[in-house]
Protein backbone atom coordinates (compact mmCIF):
# COMPACT_ATOMS: atom_id res chain seq x y z
CA UNK A 1 0.00 0.00 0.00
CA UNK A 2 1.25 3.63 -0.72
CA UNK A 3 2.56 5.95 1.98
CA UNK A 4 -0.01 8.95 0.97
CA UNK A 5 -3.10 6.19 1.44
CA UNK A 6 -2.01 6.20 4.49
CA UNK A 7 -2.86 9.64 5.77
CA UNK A 8 -6.25 9.36 4.73
CA UNK A 9 -7.28 6.38 5.78
CA UNK A 10 -7.23 5.17 9.62
CA UNK A 11 -6.28 2.03 10.79
CA UNK A 12 -10.04 1.09 12.04
CA UNK A 13 -11.29 2.40 8.12
CA UNK A 14 -9.02 -0.48 6.68
CA UNK A 15 -9.86 -2.94 9.08
CA UNK A 16 -13.81 -2.01 8.13
CA UNK A 17 -13.04 -2.20 4.59
CA UNK A 18 -11.24 -5.81 4.87
CA UNK A 19 -14.53 -7.23 6.81
CA UNK A 20 -16.74 -5.53 4.20
CA UNK A 21 -14.46 -7.56 1.29
CA UNK A 22 -14.77 -10.44 3.48
CA UNK A 23 -18.51 -10.56 3.82
CA UNK A 24 -19.18 -9.03 0.11
CA UNK A 25 -17.06 -12.00 -1.04
CA UNK A 26 -18.90 -14.32 1.09
CA UNK A 27 -22.31 -13.50 -0.17
CA UNK A 28 -21.02 -14.88 -3.33
CA UNK A 29 -22.19 -12.92 -6.12
CA UNK A 30 -19.22 -11.01 -7.68
CA UNK A 31 -18.19 -11.53 -11.22
CA UNK A 32 -14.85 -13.11 -10.89
CA UNK A 33 -12.26 -10.50 -12.07
CA UNK A 34 -13.78 -8.29 -9.84
CA UNK A 35 -13.89 -11.28 -7.08
CA UNK A 36 -10.05 -11.68 -8.10
CA UNK A 37 -9.25 -8.06 -7.38
CA UNK A 38 -11.03 -7.47 -4.00
CA UNK A 39 -9.16 -10.72 -3.28
CA UNK A 40 -5.68 -9.06 -4.01
CA UNK A 41 -7.24 -5.85 -2.47
CA UNK A 42 -8.29 -8.22 1.00
CA UNK A 43 -4.99 -9.22 1.23
CA UNK A 44 -2.64 -5.69 0.83
CA UNK A 45 -4.89 -4.72 3.57
CA UNK A 46 -4.10 -7.20 5.94
CA UNK A 47 -0.43 -7.39 5.20
CA UNK A 48 -0.76 -3.67 5.69
CA UNK A 49 -2.91 -3.78 8.89
CA UNK A 50 -0.32 -6.72 10.65
CA UNK A 51 2.68 -4.61 9.39
CA UNK A 52 1.24 -1.22 11.05
CA UNK A 53 0.41 -2.62 14.63
CA UNK A 54 3.71 -4.57 14.90
CA UNK A 55 6.06 -2.06 14.16
CA UNK A 56 3.69 0.50 15.92
CA UNK A 57 4.91 2.80 19.38
CA UNK A 58 3.04 4.09 21.77
CA UNK A 59 3.09 7.93 21.71
CA UNK A 60 3.09 9.53 24.75
CA UNK A 61 1.72 13.33 25.26
CA UNK A 62 0.63 15.74 27.41
CA UNK A 63 -2.19 18.04 26.58
CA UNK A 64 -1.92 22.10 28.24
CA UNK A 65 -4.19 25.00 27.97
CA UNK A 66 -2.14 27.99 27.94
CA UNK A 67 -3.12 31.39 29.06
CA UNK A 68 -4.62 32.38 25.83
CA UNK A 69 -6.72 29.69 25.88
CA UNK A 70 -5.01 27.59 23.07
CA UNK A 71 -3.72 24.19 23.71
CA UNK A 72 -0.58 22.73 23.54
CA UNK A 73 0.59 18.91 23.19
CA UNK A 74 4.25 17.88 23.67
CA UNK A 75 5.94 14.55 23.90
CA UNK A 76 6.80 13.01 26.97
CA UNK A 77 8.90 10.02 27.93
CA UNK B 1 22.42 62.49 69.65
CA UNK B 2 21.06 58.74 70.65
CA UNK B 3 17.29 59.21 70.49
CA UNK B 4 16.06 56.62 73.08
CA UNK B 5 12.28 55.47 71.87
CA UNK B 6 11.53 54.00 75.39
CA UNK B 7 11.09 54.49 78.83
CA UNK B 8 13.83 54.58 81.08
CA UNK B 9 12.13 52.11 83.54
CA UNK B 10 10.74 49.86 80.62
CA UNK B 11 11.12 46.07 80.96
CA UNK B 12 13.11 44.46 78.43
CA UNK B 13 13.36 40.83 78.43
CA UNK B 14 16.17 38.74 76.56
CA UNK B 15 14.64 36.17 73.56
CA UNK B 16 14.73 33.65 76.09
CA UNK B 17 13.32 35.10 78.48
CA UNK B 18 10.19 36.27 76.72
CA UNK B 19 9.90 32.26 75.21
CA UNK B 20 10.10 30.77 78.27
CA UNK B 21 7.15 33.37 79.63
CA UNK B 22 4.95 32.57 76.34
CA UNK B 23 6.35 28.45 76.33
CA UNK B 24 4.71 28.60 79.79
CA UNK B 25 1.47 30.75 79.57
CA UNK B 26 0.64 28.27 76.14
CA UNK B 27 1.89 25.55 77.59
CA UNK B 28 -0.23 25.96 80.19
CA UNK B 29 -2.91 27.06 79.02
CA UNK B 30 -3.36 23.83 76.25
CA UNK B 31 -1.66 21.28 78.44
CA UNK B 32 -4.50 18.79 77.03
CA UNK B 33 -6.51 20.43 73.85
CA UNK B 34 -8.14 18.37 71.00
CA UNK B 35 -8.56 19.72 68.10
CA UNK B 36 -9.84 19.07 64.52
CA UNK B 37 -8.34 19.24 60.91
CA UNK B 38 -6.73 17.79 57.29
CA UNK B 39 -3.53 16.49 57.71
CA UNK B 40 -0.61 17.97 54.88
CA UNK B 41 3.03 18.17 54.68
CA UNK B 42 3.38 14.27 55.97
CA UNK B 43 6.86 13.45 56.85
CA UNK B 44 7.80 10.09 58.88
CA UNK B 45 11.53 10.51 59.78
CA UNK B 46 13.62 7.59 60.07
CA UNK B 47 14.00 7.96 63.83
CA UNK B 48 10.06 7.05 64.29
CA UNK B 49 8.86 10.54 64.98
CA UNK B 50 5.82 11.92 62.57
CA UNK B 51 5.64 15.48 61.30
CA UNK B 52 2.80 16.95 59.72
CA UNK B 53 0.86 20.42 59.55
CA UNK B 54 -2.75 20.15 60.47
CA UNK B 55 -4.96 22.58 58.41
CA UNK B 56 -8.41 24.20 57.71
CA UNK B 57 -9.30 26.15 55.41
CA UNK B 58 -7.92 29.10 57.09
CA UNK B 59 -5.04 28.24 59.30
CA UNK B 60 -2.08 25.74 60.18
CA UNK B 61 -0.35 24.26 63.07
CA UNK B 62 2.44 22.16 62.69
CA UNK B 63 1.75 18.10 64.37
CA UNK B 64 3.66 15.59 66.12
CA UNK B 65 3.24 12.75 67.16
CA UNK B 66 6.93 10.59 69.01
CA UNK B 67 7.87 7.75 68.37
CA UNK B 68 6.62 6.28 71.96
CA UNK B 69 2.94 7.38 70.49
CA UNK B 70 3.92 6.50 66.68
CA UNK B 71 4.61 2.81 67.35
CA UNK B 72 0.91 2.36 68.71
CA UNK B 73 -0.91 3.91 65.81
CA UNK B 74 -4.14 1.94 64.37
CA UNK B 75 -3.76 4.14 61.26
CA UNK B 76 -2.11 4.92 58.48
CA UNK B 77 -1.84 9.19 58.48
CA UNK B 78 -1.50 10.41 55.21
CA UNK B 79 -1.86 13.53 53.30
CA UNK B 80 -5.18 14.97 52.69
CA UNK B 81 -6.71 13.09 56.21
CA UNK B 82 -9.22 14.73 58.17
CA UNK B 83 -8.33 13.91 61.75
CA UNK B 84 -9.35 14.84 65.21
CA UNK B 85 -6.27 14.92 67.10
CA UNK B 86 -5.79 15.51 71.53
CA UNK B 87 -2.17 16.44 72.52
CA UNK B 88 -0.75 19.63 73.85
CA UNK B 89 0.34 22.89 72.83
CA UNK B 90 4.35 22.86 72.64
CA UNK B 91 6.81 25.75 72.29
CA UNK B 92 10.42 24.98 70.55
CA UNK B 93 12.25 27.82 71.67
CA UNK B 94 15.32 27.15 68.89
CA UNK B 95 13.09 27.68 66.38
CA UNK B 96 10.53 30.05 68.44
CA UNK B 97 7.76 28.24 67.04
CA UNK B 98 4.66 26.87 68.40
CA UNK B 99 3.49 22.78 67.93
CA UNK B 100 1.19 20.38 69.24
CA UNK B 101 2.49 17.13 70.42
CA UNK B 102 -0.16 14.45 69.81
CA UNK B 103 -1.03 11.68 71.47
CA UNK B 104 -3.95 10.36 70.63
CA UNK B 105 -5.79 11.08 66.69
CA UNK B 106 -8.30 9.23 64.80
CA UNK B 107 -9.83 9.89 60.82
CA UNK B 108 -12.77 11.31 61.02
CA UNK B 109 -15.56 12.35 58.92
CA UNK B 110 -16.29 8.77 57.44
CA UNK B 111 -19.75 9.05 58.66
CA UNK B 112 -20.29 11.92 57.52
CA UNK B 113 -18.67 11.35 54.35
CA UNK B 114 -20.55 8.60 53.61
CA UNK B 115 -23.79 10.22 54.16
CA UNK B 116 -22.57 12.49 51.56
CA UNK B 117 -21.95 10.17 49.36
CA UNK B 118 -24.90 8.93 49.89
CA UNK B 119 -27.34 12.02 49.48
CA UNK B 120 -25.29 13.08 46.22
CA UNK B 121 -25.76 9.30 44.79
CA UNK B 122 -29.75 9.68 45.13
CA UNK B 123 -30.04 13.51 44.02
CA UNK B 124 -27.69 12.39 40.45
CA UNK B 125 -29.93 9.33 40.59
CA UNK B 126 -32.65 11.19 40.51
CA UNK B 127 -31.74 13.70 37.84
CA UNK B 128 -31.16 11.03 35.56
CA UNK B 129 -26.87 11.27 35.30
CA UNK B 130 -26.57 7.98 35.67
CA UNK B 131 -28.93 6.42 33.11
CA UNK B 132 -28.11 3.81 30.47
CA UNK B 133 -29.81 5.91 27.82
CA UNK B 134 -27.18 8.40 27.86
CA UNK B 135 -24.03 6.60 28.17
CA UNK B 136 -22.16 7.04 25.34
CA UNK B 137 -20.29 3.87 23.26
CA UNK B 138 -16.21 3.37 23.67
CA UNK B 139 -15.47 3.43 20.33
CA UNK B 140 -13.43 -0.04 19.19
CA UNK B 141 -10.38 0.95 17.44
CA UNK B 142 -9.97 4.53 19.37
CA UNK B 143 -6.70 6.87 17.83
CA UNK B 144 -6.52 8.90 20.61
CA UNK B 145 -6.74 8.68 24.15
CA UNK B 146 -6.77 11.47 26.85
CA UNK B 147 -6.31 10.68 30.25
CA UNK B 148 -7.04 12.78 33.22
CA UNK B 149 -4.56 11.66 36.00
CA UNK B 150 -1.65 12.21 38.08
CA UNK B 151 1.66 11.91 35.75
CA UNK B 152 3.41 10.59 38.96
CA UNK B 153 0.78 7.84 40.05
CA UNK B 154 0.87 3.99 39.83
CA UNK B 155 -2.65 4.40 37.60
CA UNK B 156 -0.75 6.08 34.62
CA UNK B 157 2.13 3.59 34.39
CA UNK B 158 -0.54 0.46 34.75
CA UNK B 159 -2.78 2.16 31.91
CA UNK B 160 0.81 3.00 29.45
CA UNK B 161 2.03 -0.48 30.49
CA UNK B 162 -1.56 -2.21 29.48
CA UNK B 163 -2.23 0.21 26.13
CA UNK B 164 1.23 -0.12 24.85
CA UNK B 165 1.10 -4.02 25.10
CA UNK B 166 -2.43 -4.48 23.47
CA UNK B 167 -2.87 -1.42 21.25
CA UNK B 168 0.29 0.63 20.71
CA UNK B 169 -0.90 1.98 17.41
CA UNK B 170 -2.85 4.18 19.02
CA UNK B 171 -1.95 8.30 21.02
CA UNK B 172 -2.03 8.49 24.91
CA UNK B 173 -2.43 12.51 25.73
CA UNK B 174 -2.34 12.78 29.02
CA UNK B 175 -3.89 16.12 30.93
CA UNK B 176 -1.79 15.96 34.55
CA UNK B 177 -3.80 17.27 37.57
CA UNK B 178 -3.90 16.15 41.01
CA UNK B 179 -5.91 13.11 42.03
CA UNK B 180 -6.39 14.03 45.77
CA UNK B 181 -6.65 17.04 48.40
CA UNK B 182 -9.01 20.09 47.59
CA UNK B 183 -7.68 21.00 44.19
CA UNK B 184 -8.43 17.98 42.93
CA UNK B 185 -12.19 18.17 41.74
CA UNK B 186 -11.49 21.30 39.80
CA UNK B 187 -8.38 20.13 38.31
CA UNK B 188 -10.21 17.25 37.01
CA UNK B 189 -12.94 18.71 35.69
CA UNK B 190 -10.36 21.23 34.34
CA UNK B 191 -9.11 18.38 32.45
CA UNK B 192 -12.09 17.01 31.15
CA UNK B 193 -13.52 19.83 30.04
CA UNK B 194 -9.91 20.63 27.76
CA UNK B 195 -10.38 17.82 25.99
CA UNK B 196 -13.90 18.46 25.14
CA UNK B 197 -12.46 21.69 23.99
CA UNK B 198 -9.50 19.98 22.25
CA UNK B 199 -12.05 17.60 20.29
CA UNK B 200 -9.21 15.75 18.78
CA UNK B 201 -9.08 12.63 21.31
CA UNK B 202 -11.95 9.87 20.85
CA UNK B 203 -11.88 8.50 24.18
CA UNK B 204 -11.43 9.96 27.89
CA UNK B 205 -9.83 8.20 31.03
CA UNK B 206 -9.97 9.04 34.50
CA UNK B 207 -9.11 7.92 37.15
CA UNK B 208 -6.49 6.97 40.15
CA UNK B 209 -5.05 4.61 42.04
CA UNK B 210 -6.42 2.79 45.15
CA UNK B 211 -6.73 4.71 48.70
CA UNK B 212 -8.90 5.79 51.50
CA UNK B 213 -12.42 6.78 50.80
CA UNK B 214 -11.17 10.08 51.20
CA UNK B 215 -8.02 10.36 48.66
CA UNK B 216 -10.92 8.73 46.12
CA UNK B 217 -13.13 12.23 47.61
CA UNK B 218 -12.74 14.08 44.68
CA UNK B 219 -14.25 11.98 42.41
CA UNK B 220 -16.97 11.77 44.55
CA UNK B 221 -17.69 15.34 43.75
CA UNK B 222 -20.48 16.67 42.19
CA UNK B 223 -18.60 19.23 39.70
CA UNK B 224 -16.34 16.42 38.79
CA UNK B 225 -20.04 14.04 38.04
CA UNK B 226 -21.59 17.03 35.97
CA UNK B 227 -18.13 17.63 33.90
CA UNK B 228 -18.79 13.81 33.01
CA UNK B 229 -21.99 13.94 32.41
CA UNK B 230 -21.72 16.57 30.06
CA UNK B 231 -18.88 15.38 28.02
CA UNK B 232 -19.29 15.19 24.28
CA UNK B 233 -16.05 12.07 24.33
CA UNK B 234 -17.15 8.66 26.18
CA UNK B 235 -15.41 8.41 29.72
CA UNK B 236 -14.35 5.61 31.47
CA UNK B 237 -13.56 6.13 34.97
CA UNK B 238 -11.04 3.92 36.54
CA UNK B 239 -10.99 5.21 40.55
CA UNK B 240 -9.04 2.85 42.95
CA UNK B 241 -9.26 -1.11 43.36
CA UNK B 242 -12.13 -3.27 42.38
CA UNK B 243 -14.42 -2.70 45.49
CA UNK B 244 -14.16 1.06 45.53
CA UNK B 245 -17.59 2.75 43.93
CA UNK B 246 -17.42 6.63 43.31
CA UNK B 247 -20.15 9.24 41.89
CA UNK B 248 -17.77 9.42 38.95
CA UNK B 249 -18.37 5.29 38.26
CA UNK B 250 -21.68 5.82 38.13
CA UNK B 251 -22.11 8.85 35.84
CA UNK B 252 -19.07 7.55 33.46
CA UNK B 253 -20.01 5.48 30.41
CA UNK B 254 -17.94 2.65 31.40
CA UNK B 255 -16.69 1.95 34.45
CA UNK B 256 -13.08 0.08 34.69
CA UNK B 257 -12.44 -1.09 38.39
CA UNK B 258 -8.77 -0.34 38.06
CA UNK B 259 -6.63 1.86 35.70
CA UNK B 260 -5.19 -1.28 34.43
CA UNK B 261 -8.60 -2.77 33.17
CA UNK B 262 -9.47 0.69 32.17
CA UNK B 263 -6.90 0.15 29.62
CA UNK B 264 -8.29 -3.28 28.65
CA UNK B 265 -11.86 -1.59 27.86
CA UNK B 266 -10.09 1.50 25.94
CA UNK B 267 -8.15 -0.73 23.30
CA UNK B 268 -8.26 -3.60 21.47
CA UNK B 269 -5.84 -6.84 21.60
CA UNK B 270 -3.23 -6.69 18.66
CA UNK B 271 -2.93 -10.10 19.03
CA UNK B 272 -6.69 -10.86 18.55
CA UNK B 273 -6.68 -8.35 15.59
CA UNK B 274 -3.76 -10.34 13.90
CA UNK B 275 -5.95 -13.30 14.59
CA UNK B 276 -8.56 -11.94 13.02
CA UNK B 277 -6.76 -10.56 10.00
CA UNK B 278 -5.53 -13.84 9.28
CA UNK B 279 -9.15 -15.33 10.10
CA UNK B 280 -10.09 -12.98 6.98
CA UNK B 281 -6.93 -13.67 5.16
CA UNK B 282 -7.97 -17.60 5.11
CA UNK B 283 -12.00 -16.79 4.62
CA UNK B 284 -10.71 -14.85 1.38
CA UNK B 285 -8.52 -17.24 0.06
CA UNK B 286 -10.96 -20.27 1.05
CA UNK B 287 -14.08 -17.53 -0.69
CA UNK B 288 -12.09 -17.11 -3.96
CA UNK B 289 -10.89 -20.94 -4.31
CA UNK B 290 -14.12 -21.37 -4.46
CA UNK B 291 -15.28 -19.07 -6.69
CA UNK B 292 -12.13 -20.80 -9.26
CA UNK B 293 -13.51 -24.25 -8.61
CA UNK B 294 -17.07 -23.23 -9.14
CA UNK B 295 -15.91 -21.87 -12.78
CA UNK B 296 -13.40 -24.73 -13.66
CA UNK B 297 -16.85 -26.96 -12.94
CA UNK B 298 -18.67 -24.59 -15.22
CA UNK B 299 -16.56 -24.82 -18.07
CA UNK B 300 -15.97 -28.53 -17.77
CA UNK B 301 -19.58 -28.93 -17.94
CA UNK B 302 -19.80 -26.26 -20.65
CA UNK B 303 -16.84 -28.57 -22.37
CA UNK B 304 -19.06 -32.04 -22.11
CA UNK B 305 -22.10 -30.47 -22.94
CA UNK B 306 -24.23 -31.06 -25.94
CA UNK B 307 -23.45 -28.20 -27.96
CA UNK B 308 -20.06 -28.25 -27.28
CA UNK B 309 -20.07 -31.69 -28.51
CA UNK B 310 -22.44 -31.34 -31.69
CA UNK B 311 -19.11 -30.61 -33.97
CA UNK B 312 -17.74 -33.85 -32.78
CA UNK B 313 -20.67 -36.06 -32.85
CA UNK B 314 -21.39 -34.63 -36.54
CA UNK B 315 -18.12 -35.74 -37.60
CA UNK B 316 -18.63 -39.11 -35.70
CA UNK B 317 -21.64 -39.93 -37.82
CA UNK B 318 -20.24 -38.55 -41.25
CA UNK B 319 -17.46 -41.27 -40.41
CA UNK B 320 -20.06 -43.65 -39.65
CA UNK B 321 -21.55 -42.55 -43.39
CA UNK B 322 -18.18 -42.76 -44.57
CA UNK B 323 -17.86 -46.57 -43.17
CA UNK B 324 -20.98 -47.40 -44.46
CA UNK B 325 -20.46 -45.49 -47.92
CA UNK B 326 -17.12 -47.49 -48.01
CA UNK B 327 -19.09 -51.01 -47.21
CA UNK B 328 -21.97 -50.17 -49.78
CA UNK B 329 -18.98 -49.22 -52.40
CA UNK B 330 -16.75 -52.21 -51.75
CA UNK B 331 -19.93 -54.79 -52.13
CA UNK B 332 -20.85 -52.85 -55.19
CA UNK B 333 -17.29 -53.22 -56.49
CA UNK B 334 -16.90 -56.82 -55.27
CA UNK B 335 -20.35 -57.39 -56.83
CA UNK B 336 -19.05 -55.85 -60.10
CA UNK B 337 -15.95 -58.14 -60.22
CA UNK B 338 -18.03 -61.24 -59.25
CA UNK B 339 -19.76 -60.07 -62.30
CA UNK B 340 -16.99 -59.52 -64.49
CA UNK B 341 -15.62 -62.73 -63.78
CA UNK B 342 -19.32 -64.56 -64.64
CA UNK B 343 -18.93 -62.19 -67.94
CA UNK B 344 -15.25 -63.66 -68.47
CA UNK B 345 -16.51 -67.25 -67.77
CA UNK B 346 -18.94 -66.81 -69.75
CA UNK B 347 -16.77 -65.14 -72.49
CA UNK B 348 -14.53 -68.10 -71.86
CA UNK B 349 -17.34 -70.68 -72.82
CA UNK B 350 -18.06 -68.94 -75.95
CA UNK B 351 -14.45 -68.64 -76.82
CA UNK B 352 -14.50 -72.30 -76.04
CA UNK B 353 -17.17 -72.69 -78.22
CA UNK B 354 -15.69 -71.64 -81.14
CA UNK B 355 -12.41 -73.18 -80.68
CA UNK B 356 -11.34 -74.99 -83.89
CA UNK B 357 -10.30 -77.91 -81.72
CA UNK B 358 -13.87 -78.18 -80.39
CA UNK B 359 -15.15 -78.32 -83.98
CA UNK B 360 -12.56 -81.47 -84.81
CA UNK B 361 -13.92 -82.79 -81.97
CA UNK B 362 -17.57 -82.82 -83.81
CA UNK B 363 -15.45 -84.48 -87.23
CA UNK B 364 -14.93 -81.60 -89.18
CA UNK B 365 -11.24 -81.12 -90.47
CA UNK B 366 -9.01 -78.88 -91.27
CA UNK B 367 -7.27 -78.57 -94.47
CA UNK B 368 -3.15 -77.06 -94.90
CA UNK B 369 -0.70 -77.11 -97.67
CA UNK B 370 2.44 -75.80 -96.86
CA UNK B 371 0.73 -74.44 -93.12
CA UNK B 372 -1.52 -72.26 -94.76
CA UNK B 373 -5.50 -73.48 -94.01
CA UNK B 374 -7.20 -74.09 -97.03
CA UNK B 375 -10.92 -73.10 -96.83
CA UNK B 376 -11.81 -73.34 -100.68
CA UNK B 377 -11.28 -76.56 -103.05
CA UNK B 378 -10.59 -74.27 -105.95
CA UNK B 379 -7.17 -73.29 -104.05
CA UNK B 380 -5.75 -76.75 -104.66
CA UNK B 381 -4.62 -78.22 -107.58
CA UNK B 382 -4.27 -82.16 -108.09
CA UNK B 383 -1.18 -83.79 -106.90
CA UNK B 384 -0.71 -80.91 -104.17
CA UNK B 385 0.18 -82.58 -100.86
CA UNK B 386 -1.99 -81.17 -98.35
CA UNK B 387 -2.20 -82.24 -94.38
CA UNK B 388 -5.54 -83.19 -92.71
CA UNK B 389 -6.03 -81.74 -88.95
CA UNK B 390 -7.75 -84.20 -87.23
CA UNK B 391 -8.72 -83.71 -83.83
CA UNK B 392 -6.05 -86.09 -82.52
CA UNK B 393 -3.41 -85.68 -85.26
CA UNK B 394 -2.33 -84.42 -88.58
CA UNK B 395 -1.88 -87.08 -92.01
CA UNK B 396 -0.45 -86.16 -94.69
CA UNK B 397 -2.56 -86.65 -97.99
CA UNK B 398 -2.10 -85.62 -102.21
CA UNK B 399 -4.99 -84.41 -104.20
CA UNK B 400 -5.95 -86.53 -106.83
CA UNK B 401 -9.21 -85.48 -108.82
Amino acid sequence: MKNNQNNSKSFEEYLKELENIVSEMESGNIPLDKALEMYERGINISQYCIKELEKAELKLKKLSKKIDGSFEVEDID
Amino acid sequence: MNLNLFEKEEKIYTISEITVQIKKLLESNFSQITIQGEISNFKKQSSGHIYFTLKDENAQINAIIWRSTAQNLKINLIDGMKVIARGYINVYEPSGRYQIIINLIQEIGLGELQIAFEKLKQKLLKEGLFDESHKKEIPRFPKSIGIVTSLSGAAIRDIISVISRRYPIVELIVYPVAVQGSEAPSEIVEGINAFNEYKKVDLIIIGRGGGSLEDLWAFNDEAVARAIYNSKIPIISAVGHHIDFTISDFVSDLRAPTPSVAGEFAVPDKREIIENIISYINSLYYYIDQRIQQHRKHILSIVKSYALNKPIDMLRRYQQKIDENLNIIETNIKHKIDLNFKLVDSYKKRLLSVNPNSILQRGYCIVEKKEKIISKGTELEINDSIKIVFQDSKREAIITK
